[in-house]
């Protein structure tokens, strides 16, 4: 152990120094020079990429997440996000009971699709009972069917550039009043709003638990909850799990697309990875 | 513990003591300025949803805890535990922005971090702080292990344990020994905090994660749910600052410059009786 008389600057000076060091710290923080500083953040998203690769690292490719029984299922299912989308063409599709509706697979793929709802019925469907994060804090516990997102890439066939599989949607976020969603954020897209649109990589892609859900439970899915169809996700925060899935895009980066942080959330400042 | 007499008084000599190692110097520090902020981008990661249930989902109809508004002109911020609301305008569920104005949100901008409503900043925040915070816990357990530090200066012996009456009679009379020791309240404090709590906030923090539940599963076991998981967490971290408060005031009050070199330099000075030595 050293002792103090060796070190190389004196106490007084390390303590000044210490306190000046959080003390500004402290007050840059009163106009969020410093929690909002593009330089700051870029290296706190360090953080997050170590996240992504360190659960990545530990979590075994196909381990599923906990799934509940019957009893579980919540009484009232929240509805989050945009809960009714106001776009016309998605409106007539709605009142026609979506028989008009093809959902388009394309991009990266030997052999681009469209897929009815009923197509999409006759494939190998799955069914789970899983919870439901939001990124805001809360869960629910509900019975989703779909298809598992593996069967259509399969039918499609993924071209080996593909890495991430994009979900454009109907919504934009303004629509049906986000009641607890941050005002603040949805208020920075432009007046018509900012389609909504996620992605996903091949891990989550190829899961057993990622489905094309069309129900819920056991009832043909509503629309405030994403219909005709919407994304599941077994192992990710809601805000992954797009709703009003209109077109599936296999591309081998989405940096030219939207905000080019590969999501809505994404492009106002969440993370990509929403494992956590 | 090495020391040399500085001077004699008739009732002992003042000697300087080594208190804390070098790692627990260093480890206290980064520790503080790391939690500060840790808590107050949880609190801001609370505000996008203040209402807190256990199990593993959310109850909406019955939380335990929940911060909100009252539809009253002006508005007035209303908590409620375990269903008895308490007025707690200005602080919790309505408090002021810049320019004055009433808003509603769980805690006020003068504790979370950032200040404004911004979950999405919060969380990048809260998660690039909490690798900080596990590798400098890690690096003080370790060290606190192969040290023996926490066997021969934290855990109360069986001594200790029967004299915690006496230890509570002593602190009720604000009487504190300066001792080259722990008394066994400071050891109990420190466990706890030191050893429970911050460990605690790690695995109801993983807990929350959807990724981390699949990985494993017995931690919803553990705590309950994900839902329980988050208010452990909470409720966790207010233990911390009634930790942190009782913490400060202790180091205020039983001499202030010596506590605050001994955790900077090391040097601590304790006054023994003559038998002693």
């Amino acid at each position: 152990m050293i002792s103090e008389r060796k070190l190389p600057v004196s106490r007084r000076a390390l303590l000044r120094f210490g306190a000046i060091g959080a003390g500004s710290l402290l007050l840059a923080g009163c106009d969020d020079a410093v929690s909002e500083n593009p330089r700051i953040l870029s290296l706190i998203d360090k953080a997050s990429a170590l996240t992504y690769r360190a659960q990545r690292l530990i979590l075994p490719r196909d381990k599923l997440a906990p799934e509940y029984a019957e009893s579980d299922i919540a009484p009232q299912f929240r509805a989050n996000g945009s809960t009714s989308p106001s776009d016309p063409a998605y409106r007539k599709l709605a009142a026609g009971d979506f028989a008009d509706w093809r959902l388009m697979v394309g991009g990266l793929v030997e052999r681009p699709m469209q897929l009815s709802l009923a197509e999409l019925r006759a494939l190998p469907a799955s069914t789970q009972i899983t919870r439901h994060d939001c990124v805001e804090g809360w869960s629910c516990i509900g019975k989703w069917t779909g298809t598992p997102l593996s069967e259509v890439l399969n039918r499609a066939g993924v071209k080996p550039q593909a890495k991430f599989v994009v979900f454009h949607c109907a919504d934009r976020l303004q629509d049906g009043a986000p009641d607890d969603f941050e005002p603040g954020e949805s208020d920075s897209a432009d007046s018509g709003g900012v389609p909504y649109y996620e992605s996903i990589d091949f891990v989550d892609a190829y899961h057993p638990q990622t489905l094309l859900a069309y129900e819920l439970n056991g009832q043909t899915l509503p629309i405030a909850y994403g219909a005709p169809l919407r994304l599941r996700l077994g192992r990710q925060l809601g805000y992954k799990m797009a709703k009003y899935v209109m077109r599936i895009e296999l591309v081998a980066s989405f940096a030219q697309m939207g905000g080019g942080n590969g999501g809505y959330w994404e492009d106002l400042g969440y993370e990509w990875y929403a494992g956590t | 513990m090495s020391g040399f007499a500085l001077q004699s008084h008739a009732m002992g000599k003042r000697v300087a003591v080594r208190r804390h190692g070098l790692i627990v110097r260093i480890t206290h520090w980064v520790n503080a300025l790391v939690w500060v902020f840790l808590l107050m981008s949880g609190l801001q990661i609370f505000n996008a949803h203040p209402a807190l249930y256990f199990g593993q989902q959310s109850n909406f109809t019955h939380p335990f805890l929940v911060m909100g508004a009252a539809n009253d002109n002006p508005a007035r911020g209303m908590t409620s535990i375990a269903g008895h609301s308490f007025d707690t305008t200005g602080w919790l569920g309505v408090s002021y922005d810049e320019s004055g104005e009433p808003v509603e949100r769980g805690f006020p901008r003068f504790v979370t971090w950032p200040g404004e409503q911004d979950l999405a900043t919060g969380r990048r925040w809260h998660f690039f702080l909490a690798w900080l915070f596990v590798i400098n816990g890690t690096i003080y357990l370790l060290s606190g292990v192969l040290s023996r530090h926490f066997t021969r200066d934290l855990l109360p012996s069986w001594a200790d344990i029967r004299h915690i009456p006496r230890s509570i009679f002593d602190h009720v009379q604000l009487k504190f020994a300066h001792e080259r020791r722990y008394n066994v309240l400071q050891k109990l404090a420190y466990i706890s905090a030191a050893l429970v709590a911050l460990p605690l906030m790690v695995l109801t923090g993983l807990t929350m994660s959807p990724a981390m539940d699949a990985a494993f599963p017995w931690l919803l076991e553990v705590f309950g749910g994900r839902q329980s998981a988050r208010s452990i967490h909470f409720i966790t971290a207010m233990f911390l600052v009634l930790f942190l408060f009782v913490h400060l005031v202790m180091v205020l009050i039983s001499g202030v410059f010596n506590n605050l070199r001994s955790m900077i330099t090391g040097r601590y000075v304790v006054e023994e009786q003559a038998h002693d030595l």
